[in-house]
């Protein structure tokens, strides 16, 4: 049971991971001049979409927990609603966060709040997947003793991770290496790209070697 | 004792960490050996002989003289793009306003008038580019080192060959008017000297004025040979209002007709030379190497037409310095040596044939131009030499005494520590170390004072470490030494490795607020995580073991998350008052740091002064706020009295002060005299009521309200005195109860004095905040004068630096645990947050660790004539003006202890406190209602009391260490790098100075709560005695 779990997770994960590296070489067929750090702003929305997309297909395929009872039509919409509503209040939250770390108020608005949106992706949706639209949930997941399978678990992980990439993104900014990628948004969000892949790649394993170990109320 | 044991432990730390700067500094900042060699007409500089073949003739030395007479103005601060000609503009194009452009006029007109006689060159400035530097370099030849821009304004004479020594040895009659820097440089070379006082930057026209009092009936008298006229106008005009403001075309205009009567009166055989010694960059100042501050103006012109020519005498230079010094890397001098070889060769082959190719001619030029140039590389590199065992040695003291702060301030909350072996060790250290110098000393053995210090330092600190191992370490691993949790660990070692970077140090403005930024939201998400931010019935699965660790959450989820978003809307505010580096071109320094005197518009000068204003007035409210809420407002005592009336008065000297300080320029004639004494008096007065503060807090510390000393009536009603028999029904109404109520007290007296054992009880109100109330009162104490030294507008990063420590330690203290009877502990990450909060205060105050951008004008606050010849009054003030935060947030440190205590308080604000007959029973102890004890928990155990203010200042001391050995290993291991004398040298004294005003500064908020204890003690004493009586 757990390792089929575990199993069904890394595979998950692989294909995030793929579908980042496909939308790093995908729009080179498309698009003329596509390049990460030149087109940057397309980049951004490219990935974005994918890693929405393949979240969204992979829950509604592996289906991680087998909830709601309910399944009518409106039902499902209004919860639809709701997630995009909690992913636009998340994308605002992290652009307030930024601009109060230090990023410009009013120069470089569309970069950060894209930055914003990417970091919602890395963190939020999968969040809203799994969790659906609600904080409690979130905040138990966040918590010591919080988790209740190795799905949460892992989600905390790829948050914690991408967040942590995220804040070292930001660090190479002041020095002098005179590199294109060294400005405000765009090391971060490499940054959270790194850490949202290593979190991604390092969950699995350590639920692995941690298997022993994790006892889960419910399952 | 403890207490004293306390002081003195701290202060032998400080005496280790101050012995190992002193050594490492010693052995860092080395001076260049100055020669005192001088050349003489009678040895030529080269071999062969001279071209112009004139030795002999009257007048000459080794060449002949082709000027019999030399004016020399130097301009200070005269930037090449001042005196630039400007292109006469087309009538269609709009002409350029900027207000320092095209100023000089009659230098133009002659360039234009007569090219053969006047040439106008762009000198560049060696930095560091501070005018004395400046003036030893132009007349001595040679480059200016770091260690001399430490000592701008205590100028020492030059022992080297000199321009003026030269001039004056060989008769001629040199005189001088102007700076009277030149006086210290030059002590008894001129024939006739006017000096002016330099220091005082405000003052555009002293010095200017004076000189033209005497340059023009000097210059007819015809007594000179040499005629130095050293104008500081346009300097202190720049560093007052900068290059932009209208002042500066007046002055530079003054300046134009200051030349043109010059050249007016100059004789055929005479040399004018206009020169700059240094730029200034676009606020005015200078000092550093940026290109505006590194290109100066020079002008000649004589009525005789002009060309000039010379051979070098470096090459002599070179080689009696690399045998007196024998530092010089010899294979560098060695071709050094040939290239100089080979270009004399060419240059007397070209000689021989005067008709010569012009080609060969240009060779030559580059040739000498190369040589040049590789012996400036070389000295530039040469000139910071180090001596490594020192610098080594300082290191390892500080790395030790870091080691040393770690390892007590964990033994100080373990169960059985005593403050006894702590004293006896260091002091058999101290002994032993004292004996051994002493003998040493007798023996004739002649030892440095900084290496005496650093021995007697590590002698003390041996025996305690072989201690603290044989005795304590070695039963417990090496790992559990380490008490610091992993992620501020990190957080310590990413600033410990950010010192070594030197676009970190840069940055260090931007990247402090983003460490301290992430600090916080650590915390908040610690505080989430751990179940403390949130009531736990909000989380649908329950705690395993959580509720036994901590207890209730005493915050809820939105003050904490309140707090923290607070916090970082501060810092971020607080980012918005940024000084750039020169380092980033890139970057704009906020506007706002400027004073308000050197805006232009009235009207945005007057909303700006509005809003200082009312930064003070929330400041002081804020602080009256914050006693009032823990009600220590009421008290009769002298100090809470100085803080009811002293403060508001304080703080309107300081706004009257700033109403004059900005508006003085536009004050009516006839109230000058009113200004200039209001602006020396306002700021000693404000001083002098800020240390009398100071004095009355230390006097009688206790700000306790004593409500009554006897017993049982707690309220007295007030009888209306009888006015005859009730008239009417109201009358009746009113007047019945209260006879009642009065029978009945008196029955209650009567009952209570006939059973006499009854609990006499004395309300005390808020003693629970007797500390913090002391510390929060000294602290808005310090920060009046503090604020008054700074530029207006930085009153509103005051106002936000006590509202950011205040959240801060809001949020602190809703993760601390109070741990009622044992071991009081203040974790690491709130001293690391305390510690970096002062360094992201430094730099939103306007500093920049670098020499360029210290504000030497408050040093002229409450001395605007400047300070005579006292040196260390203005190195106070501007110490005090730029170490403010640093100061404040040592001073205030305790607080972090104090503040958990003080957050418990929940319900009412009294404390009522049982008395007894005997001694026993007064000591005290909770009532039966459970009033909150505060702060006075800590009164219950003085032996943990004394522990943990131990234990704080030994981790704020740590974390401090730790940067001060960071940057002194980055100077060490980078001393060869680029930037180490731009970058690293300054930050290490920078850090260096802040270590040292912090550590005094702890001192003193640890002596002061100490003293506020024994106040209380004393106190309580009293009311026990009285109770007996």
């Amino acid at each position: 049971m757990k390792d089929t779990d575990i199993k069904r997770l890394l595979y998950t994960h692989l294909l995030c991971i793929f579908s980042i590296i496909l939308s790093i070489f995908i729009p080179t067929f498309f698009l003329e001049n596509f390049s990460i750090l030149e087109t940057y702003l397309t980049w951004l929305c490219i990935c974005s979409v994918f890693v929405t997309a393949i979240n969204l297909v992979l829950y509604l395929v592996v289906k991680p927990n087998a909830s709601s009872k309910r399944s009518s039509l409106s039902y499902k919409v209004t919860r639809f609603l709701k997630r995009c509503i909690y992913f636009l209040m998340s994308c605002f939250f992290f652009h307030v966060i930024f601009v109060l770390y230090g990023a410009p108020l009013i120069e470089l608005v569309l970069e950060t709040f894209l930055f914003a949106i990417i970091l919602s992706t890395f963190t939020t949706v999968p969040c809203l997947c799994l969790l659906g639209p609600n904080i409690k949930a979130r905040l138990r997941v966040f918590s010591r003793n919080g988790v209740t399978s190795i799905w949460e678990n892992s989600l905390q992980i790829t948050t914690i991770s991408s967040f942590i990439g995220t804040w070292f993104g930001a660090s190479p900014i002041p020095l002098d290496w005179e590199r294109p990628w060294q400005v405000s948004p765009i090391s971060c969000t490499l940054g959270a790209t790194f850490g949202y892949v290593a979190g991604l790649v390092i969950s699995p394993l350590w639920i692995y070697w941690n298997r022993k170990q994790l006892t889960y109320k419910n399952n | 004792m403890q207490k004293i044991s306390v002081l003195l432990f701290l202060a032998w730390v400080c005496f280790l960490f101050y012995a190992g700067i002193a050594l490492f500094t010693s052995g860092f900042l080395l001076t260049r050996l100055e020669l005192t060699n001088h050349s003489s007409c009678q040895e030529p500089p080269g071999p062969g002989s001279l071209p112009w073949g004139s030795q002999g003739k009257p007048g000459a030395c080794w060449m002949a003289s082709r000027f019999s007479r030399l004016v020399l103005v130097l301009i200070d601060a005269l930037r090449f793009d001042f005196a630039q000609p400007q292109p006469s503009h087309s009538p269609g194009e709009p002409p350029v306003s900027l207000p320092f452009l095209g100023k000089l006029n009659c230098l133009q007109r002659i360039l234009e008038i007569q090219p053969h006689h006047a040439r106008l060159y762009q000198s560049k400035a060696d930095p560091p580019t501070t005018t004395m530097q400046r003036l030893k370099a132009l007349t001595t030849g040679s480059l200016p080192t770091f260690i001399d821009a430490g000592s701008n304004f205590a100028s020492h004479a030059i022992v080297e060959d000199n321009l003026i020594k030269q001039l004056a040895s060989a008769g001629r009659r040199v005189v001088f008017m102007g700076d009277d820097t030149w006086k210290d440089l030059f002590p008894g070379a001129f024939s006739q000297a006017f000096f002016f006082p330099s220091f005082n930057v405000r003052d555009l026209h002293t010095v200017d004025n004076g000189i033209l009092e005497h340059l023009y009936p000097t210059m007819d008298s015809g007594e000179w040979d040499m005629l130095i006229a050293h104008f500081l106008g346009v300097d202190h005009c720049g560093h007052k209002y900068g290059p932009h403001h209208p002042e500066m075309a007046k002055k530079l205009s003054q300046m134009d007709q200051v030349i043109q009567g010059l050249v007016e009166r100059l004789e055929n055989d005479t040399l004018l030379v206009v020169i700059g010694d240094h730029g200034m960059t676009m606020t005015g100042d200078h000092g550093g190497d940026s290109e505006l501050e590194i290109s100066a103006a020079l002008f000649l012109y004589s009525p005789k037409a002009l060309f000039p020519g010379a051979p070098p005498e470096v090459s002599r230079f070179l080689h009696t310095y690399s045998a007196a010094a024998q530092d010089l890397q010899v294979k560098e001098l060695h071709r050094l040596q040939t290239l100089f070889n080979k270009a004399s060769a060419d240059y007397q082959r070209l000689l021989q044939r005067p008709q010569g190719p012009e080609a060969a001619l240009q060779t030559v030029i580059t040739e000498l131009q190369q040589f040049l140039r590789g012996v400036r590389a070389m000295c530039i590199q040469s000139w910071a030499r180090f001596s490594l065992g020192r610098m080594a040695g300082g290191a390892a003291l500080m790395a030790a005494a870091c080691f040393l702060c770690l390892l007590v301030s964990q033994w100080a909350t373990s169960p059985g520590f005593c403050f006894r072996p702590l004293l006896t060790l260091m002091a058999c250290g101290l002994a032993g170390t004292i004996v051994c110098a002493g003998l040493l000393t007798t023996t004739g053995l002649k030892l440095d004072p900084v290496v005496l210090g650093a021995m007697a330092a590590a002698g003390s600190l041996l025996p305690f470490l072989w201690k603290a191992w044989a005795g304590w370490g070695s039963r417990r691993p090496l790992v559990a030494l380490l008490p610091i949790p992993g992620p501020v660990l990190l957080f310590l070692l990413i600033r410990f490795a950010a010192f070594f970077s030197d676009s970190f140090v840069v940055a260090e403005a931007r990247a402090t607020p983003f460490l301290l930024g992430s600090l916080i939201l650590l915390l908040i998400a610690q505080l989430h995580w751990e179940g403390k931010l949130l009531p736990p019935k909000l989380l649908t699965i329950p705690r395993l073991c959580f509720s036994a660790s901590t207890g209730p959450p005493r915050h809820n989820g939105t003050h904490a998350l309140g707090l923290g978003v607070g916090l970082l809307l501060c810092i971020r505010l607080a980012g918005l008052f940024h000084r750039c580096p020169e380092e980033t071109p890139a970057c704009h320094s906020s506007p706002w740091l400027s004073p308000l005197a050197s805006m232009v518009g009235g009207r945005a000068k007057n909303l700006w002064y509005g809003a200082c204003v009312g930064a003070l007035v929330a400041l002081l409210a804020a602080v009256r706020l914050w006693l009032r809420r823990y009600s220590n407002l009421k008290s009769p005592e002298p100090s809470v009295l100085f803080v009811r009336w002293g403060l508001p008065l304080m703080a309107l000297g300081t706004a009257a002060y700033w109403a004059l300080a900005s508006g003085a320029d536009e004050a009516p004639p006839r109230l000058r005299a009113l200004v200039a004494g209001a602006s020396v008096v306002l700021p000693r007065a404000v001083a002098g009521l800020a240390a009398s503060g100071l004095m009355l807090l230390l006097w009688r510390p206790v700000t306790v309200l004593v409500k009554a000393t006897t017993g049982a009536p707690r309220t007295r009603t007030v009888l209306t005195p009888f006015s005859g028999p009730p008239t009417s029904r109201a009358d009746l109404d009113y007047v019945v109860p209260q006879i009642y109520r009065h029978m009945q007290e008196e029955f209650r007296g009567r009952l209570e004095r006939t059973k006499s054992q009854g609990p006499l009880t004395v309300a005390a109100c808020h003693l629970g905040s007797v500390y913090s109330a002391a510390m929060v009162t000294a602290l808005t104490l310090l920060a009046f004068p503090l604020l008054l030294l700074h530029a207006e507008r930085i009153s509103l990063v005051f106002l936000l630096l006590f509202l950011q420590s205040f959240l801060l330690l809001h949020l602190l203290a809703a993760g601390i645990p109070i741990t009622t009877p044992g071991p009081f502990t203040v974790p690491w990450q709130a001293v690391s947050a305390w510690a970096l909060m002062a360094t992201q205060t430094f730099y939103s105050m306007g500093h920049q660790p670098v020499f360029p951008a210290i504000h030497w004008h408050a040093a002229f606050v409450g001395f605007p004539e400047g300070h005579g010849s006292s040196t260390w009054l203005p190195a106070l003030l501007v110490g005090a003006n730029t170490f403010a935060s640093h100061l404040l947030f040592a001073v205030g440190c305790p607080l972090l202890l104090l503040w958990p205590f003080l957050c418990e308080n929940q319900g009412p604000r009294k404390r009522w406190q049982p008395l007894g007959r005997n001694e026993a029973e007064a000591r005290v102890r909770p009532e039966e209602e459970e009033e909150p004890l505060m702060e006075m928990r800590l009164r219950d155990a003085p032996h943990h009391f004394n522990a943990a203010l131990l234990q704080l200042s030994l981790k704020y001391l740590f974390v401090l260490g730790i940067q001060i050995l960071a940057c002194a290993l980055a100077a060490s291991i980078l001393r060869r790098h680029l930037m180490v004398w731009k970058v690293f040298a300054p930050k290490f004294i920078f850090e260096a100075m802040g270590f040292i005003v912090s550590s005094v500064g702890l001192f003193l908020g640890i002596a002061l709560v100490m003293r506020v204890d024994g106040a209380v003690s004393s106190w309580f004493r009293q009311l026990v005695l009285a109770q007996q009586r």
